[in-house]
């Protein structure tokens, strides 16, 4: 019995830090518009402010789904064809951000400035 | 077809390696070709319907949907594997007496094998429903899509199961008395790993804000998005830019498995001591 009272407090304890959410945390004001249209980045380069959490709206206009996606920013979800997402990034150092669109990498390439 | 091939391989990559390391883990139990089985193929089910609903899911939670169910899958995975690890702590060696005589324990060794399906149907399950959505768009947009769609589906698959069956055969030449401990370790961390990854979900759905600052970027030596970055981030949770949250969900996990396990196995030679 005390075995399963440690394995739920273990469980407990994993499943706290993972999800350290600070409740009704202000979101950031800032959001950056980009489109992707004939599977490319419309506007092909962003400038975001530096050390600031930052707001990514992406525009799927095209009729096929997308996957947004940058190691740099740290950033992974799908858009649906014709749908939008948001991603909050940051804050980021200032310096160039490449993203890419994983379905379709030949043509969508694009990349986030913080400046 | 090659580019989409690659692609889908990529997606698969991950599960593949998860399917290795639980088969190697589940060395000599009975009945894991079974529960490996249900856990791939639920996955794959699953993966058609998560991408059938993919824009709803999405739409969910004022659109932060996608994250949190990426989240939430990867923390059942944690729980599971911690759970089959403090099992295994504590079954561990009466499996072993046991083998031979097929009893009681494989019975309850199922129950730890039902956890790993869940691992290995939520790892297909993630990747496999973005394959989904990958590939039904190429059907729609592309003359010919069905001879790209095939080969790249089948040829991922193929690839992806030729990669589980490697690292399987790679570890099972360890030796048997070893074994177990070092699939113990590679599950730990394979747990810790999507912590990490589940945390960064909830940090690019706006839900963590605090920990984003990142930690150190090891990108110039081994970038994430190489076949070796790739396989290790899914074995040991490598990532070149590791933020202040994901390494605090990544010790955290790896300490409370540790302690998980560690109690268990006391809980279990003081039962098994009578015996001997």
């Amino acid at each position: 019995m005390r075995r399963l009272t440690l394995l739920s407090a273990a469980c407990a304890i994993v499943l706290t830090v993972t999800a350290l959410v600070p409740a009704g945390a202000a979101r950031a004001d800032d959001m950056v518009t980009i489109v992707i249209k004939d599977h490319k980045f419309e506007p092909a380069e962003v400038k975001i402010p530096a050390n600031k959490r930052v707001t990514l709206l992406v525009d799927n206009q095209d009729a096929t789904s997308e996957e947004f996606e940058s190691n740099e920013m740290k950033v992974e979800k799908i858009v649906g064809g014709r749908k939008q997402i948001k991603v909050m990034v940051g804050p980021l150092k200032p310096g160039r951000y490449p993203f890419f669109g994983e379905f379709h990498e030949a043509t969508a390439q694009g990349a986030v400035i913080a400046e | 077809m090659l580019a989409s091939l690659i692609i889908v391989f990529r997606e698969v990559l991950e599960a593949g390696l998860i399917v290795g390391i639980v088969l190697a883990a589940t060395q000599g139990v009975v009945g894991r070709a079974r529960w490996i089985a249900l856990g791939i193929v639920s996955g794959i089910v699953g993966s058609c319907i998560v991408a059938a609903f993919a824009d709803a899911i999405s739409a969910l939670f004022a659109d932060t949907g996608q994250e949190l169910f990426n989240a939430g899958v990867l923390l059942i995975a944690v729980v599971m594997l911690a759970w089959h690890n403090a099992w295994m702590a504590q079954h561990g060696r009466e499996l072993a007496r046991d083998m031979k005589a097929v009893g009681h324990a494989v019975r309850s060794g199922e129950k730890s094998l039902a956890a790993l399906a869940i691992v290995i149907g939520v790892a297909v399950l993630r990747e496999g429903s973005e394959v989904v959505l990958f590939l039904t768009g190429i059907l729609a947009s592309e003359e010919g899509g069905i001879a790209t769609v095939a080969a790249g589906g089948l040829g991922g698959m193929a690839l992806g199961a030729l990669v589980s069956v490697l690292l399987y055969a790679g570890l099972v030449q360890i030796p048997t008395r070893h074994l177990f401990s070092t699939t113990t370790w590679l599950l730990t961390l394979l747990a810790a790993g999507m912590a990490a990854t589940a945390v960064n979900f909830l940090a690019q759905a706006g839900i963590l804000m605090a920990g984003g600052t990142i930690l150190w970027d090891s990108s110039g030596i081994l970038r994430d998005n190489s076949l070796i970055g790739q396989a290790l981030h899914v074995l040991v949770g490598y990532t070149d830019r590791p933020t202040e949250a994901q390494m605090i969900a990544y010790v955290a996990v790896v300490a409370a498995i540790l302690l998980l396990t560690r109690w268990a196995a006391r809980g279990s030679s003081r039962v098994a001591s009578p015996v001997r």
